[in-house]
């Protein structure tokens, strides 16, 4: 059920360049069902911003009542929230969408979970949970460089890691998907959040393959009322049928929206 | 006793607060976090004749104190509309208000014809003003003429009142009202949005993929106040006014300037609950401003007041 709740900030730790790692305590934390799903977080009080900025949820503690999101502080919403204390509140619409199916994947399959950039965080969740569930987790993240990379070593302790940065100052040269080929990864399930180039590439490479991607678009109220964020249907990819990312999303099938 | 219930043509209102349209969808997302009985009516999102996709995303970009969007009147088509969001409404005790939109006279006419046939929706709102469709919508809103026609036409074929909603990309909003009045509307709404842009720094492209959209929010509430007050002083229809609408002290300025009755719009997405917060704290905002009844407040910015001239003599 979404909740509305005045979340206490737990902690505020810069991970890497404009990178932050934010530790929220709420109620709304036993509302939380599925990793992948997203908050609405009202930041400012007052007009500037005056909408509300989706965050993916990076790690769920039950039984604190916490919550991680990692953030990248890039435009006015994100820099002011960066700029949160222990002890203040923020206002926490939540949690919101579908997150990844992780029955998917049973015990005794390999996940490849595929990340790029601040697409990474959501993996986080889904990689424990899976890892929970007896699954073995392949991680192939991609960064722009080696000052960008963040979590390297908590998804290390789950998983296989590998990373790509652009400028090669870290892991493979190039994209998450050279990584892939090189090491010639199998696997049983694919699970990906990224920029929509990347899971454009991951779709079009393993066409056959059980894949859930989450996507990302602005968002006006994040509910599903405003259709803001709207996509095609795979199999109705010119006609009136669509997908809202935030409420029937913001994870789908790959081949279930138009990318 | 009660200080909110309101009566316009068509409309046995309990409270005088209701969500605008295109920013409540159908009303079954917010139905998940209260109930819309509460509500003192819906104006449901824009119907045409014919389902649309809508625009190209990105559809909505933040401004100062606003947003634009730019969604392309995106719904199901009259059709669904009829059999499947206004079926799913009646399990509340909430009049409909459905906002009637098409890119030519003869969409408008047979949406307006059999959407106000169907029981929950008491009143019908005329959308001659979207900015963000490329045909019609917004041609209808600007020539006074051509406002008048359609609203005589649609009219006489609609079973149940008929509000239009005007643009505010006019020069004279007054010319525009009498042409509504004109062609027999029984009431207006405004304002709908005013047209904007914003343009990316990095792409030095407009943000939206439409290039232009619709600016709403708090930014366009004084320009919404100043011609409902030129407005409401020049035609006799009640007015329901919107425009940034998110406090009960937002509502009784858009009273005193002229409104019988207000719609949030914008105010749900930042704060989904906002409109049963607003409808909680009129009651005692108007008792602490001196009045029984909210209805009192209507253009109170402009009229002599009796009350006035009582407390003087």
């Amino acid at each position: 059920m979404i909740r509305q709740e005045n979340c206490k900030v737990i902690s505020q730790i810069k991970l890497a360049e404009n990178i932050y790692e934010l530790t929220l305590q709420g109620e709304l934390v036993h509302e939380m069902k599925e990793p992948g799903q997203f908050v609405h977080l009202k930041i400012s009080e007052g007009y500037d911003p005056m909408l509300r900025r989706p965050i993916s949820i990076a790690e769920i503690s039950p039984d604190e009542s916490q919550f991680k999101m990692i953030y990248r502080a890039e435009g006015r919403g994100t820099a002011l929230l960066s700029e949160k204390k222990p002890g203040d509140y923020t206002d926490v619409l939540g949690p919101l969408g579908n997150g990844f199916p992780i029955s998917e994947a049973g015990r005794g399959n390999t996940a490849l979970l595929v990340g790029g950039g601040i697409g990474v965080p959501p993996l986080y969740e889904l990689s424990n949970q899976l890892v929970n569930r007896g699954v073995k987790v392949i991680h192939v993240l991609g960064f722009q460089s080696a000052g960008a990379v963040f979590y390297e070593e908590n998804f290390a302790r789950l998983g296989e890691t590998y990373l790509a940065t652009a400028d090669g100052s870290a892991g493979t040269k190039g994209f998450v998907t050279d990584v892939i080929n090189r090491l010639n990864i199998d696997f049983d399930v694919l699970y990906s959040c990224g920029p929509t180039p990347m899971l454009k590439a991951i779709e079009n490479q393993f066409p056959h393959k059980k894949a859930f991607l989450s996507l990302e678009e602005r968002m006006g109220c994040g509910i599903g009322a405003c259709f803001a964020c709207v996509c095609h249907t795979g199999d109705d990819p010119e006609g009136f049928s669509y997908k809202k990312v935030c409420s029937d999303g913001p994870v789908f099938k790959a081949g279930e929206v138009v990318l | 006793m009660n200080s909110l219930n309101v009566s316009l043509p068509g409309l046995e209102l309990k409270n005088p607060i209701m969500p605008a349209s295109g920013c409540f969808g159908f009303g079954r997302e917010f139905s998940q976090l209260y109930d819309l009985s509460q509500l003192g009516a819906i104006m449901i999102k824009a119907t045409t004749f014919e389902p649309r996709f809508g625009n190209p995303t990105p559809r909505v970009a933040e401004t100062s104190a606003g947003m634009l969007n730019a969604i392309g009147l995106q719904n199901p088509g009259l059709e669904k509309v009829v059999n499947e969001e206004l079926v799913w409404l009646e399990q509340f005790d909430v009049p409909i208000i459905a906002n009637v939109a098409g890119s030519q006279e003869e969409d408008y006419i047979e949406v307006a014809r059999k959407i106000s046939a169907s029981p929950n929706v008491h009143a019908l709102e005329l959308n001659i003003s979207c900015p963000n469709v490329k045909t019609g919508g917004i041609a209808f809103g600007t020539i006074p003429e051509i406002a008048k026609n359609l609203t005589k036409k649609v009219k006489e074929v609609s079973e149940v009142p008929v509000y239009v909603k005007l643009s505010p990309n006019v020069t004279n909003i007054v010319e525009m009202a009498k042409a509504a009045e004109g062609g027999g509307a029984d009431g207006l709404t405004m304002i709908n949005t005013l047209v904007g842009m914003r343009i990316d720094l990095k792409t030095g492209n407009p943000i939206l993929a439409n290039k232009s959209g619709g600016l709403s929010g708090p930014a366009i509430k004084p320009v919404a106040l100043r011609m409902i007050y030129e407005v409401s002083q020049q035609v006799s229809l009640p007015i329901i006014g919107m425009g940034g609408i998110e406090s009960a002290e937002d509502v009784i300025e858009y009273f005193y300037a002229g409104a019988s009755a207000v719609a949030v719009g914008t105010a749900n997405f930042v704060d989904p609950y906002v409109c049963p917060k607003i409808i909680g704290e009129l009651p005692e905002l108007i008792e602490k401003l001196g009045y029984e009844h909210i209805s009192e407040c209507t253009g109170r910015s402009w009229k002599k007041l009796e009350k006035t001239a009582h407390y003087c003599s």
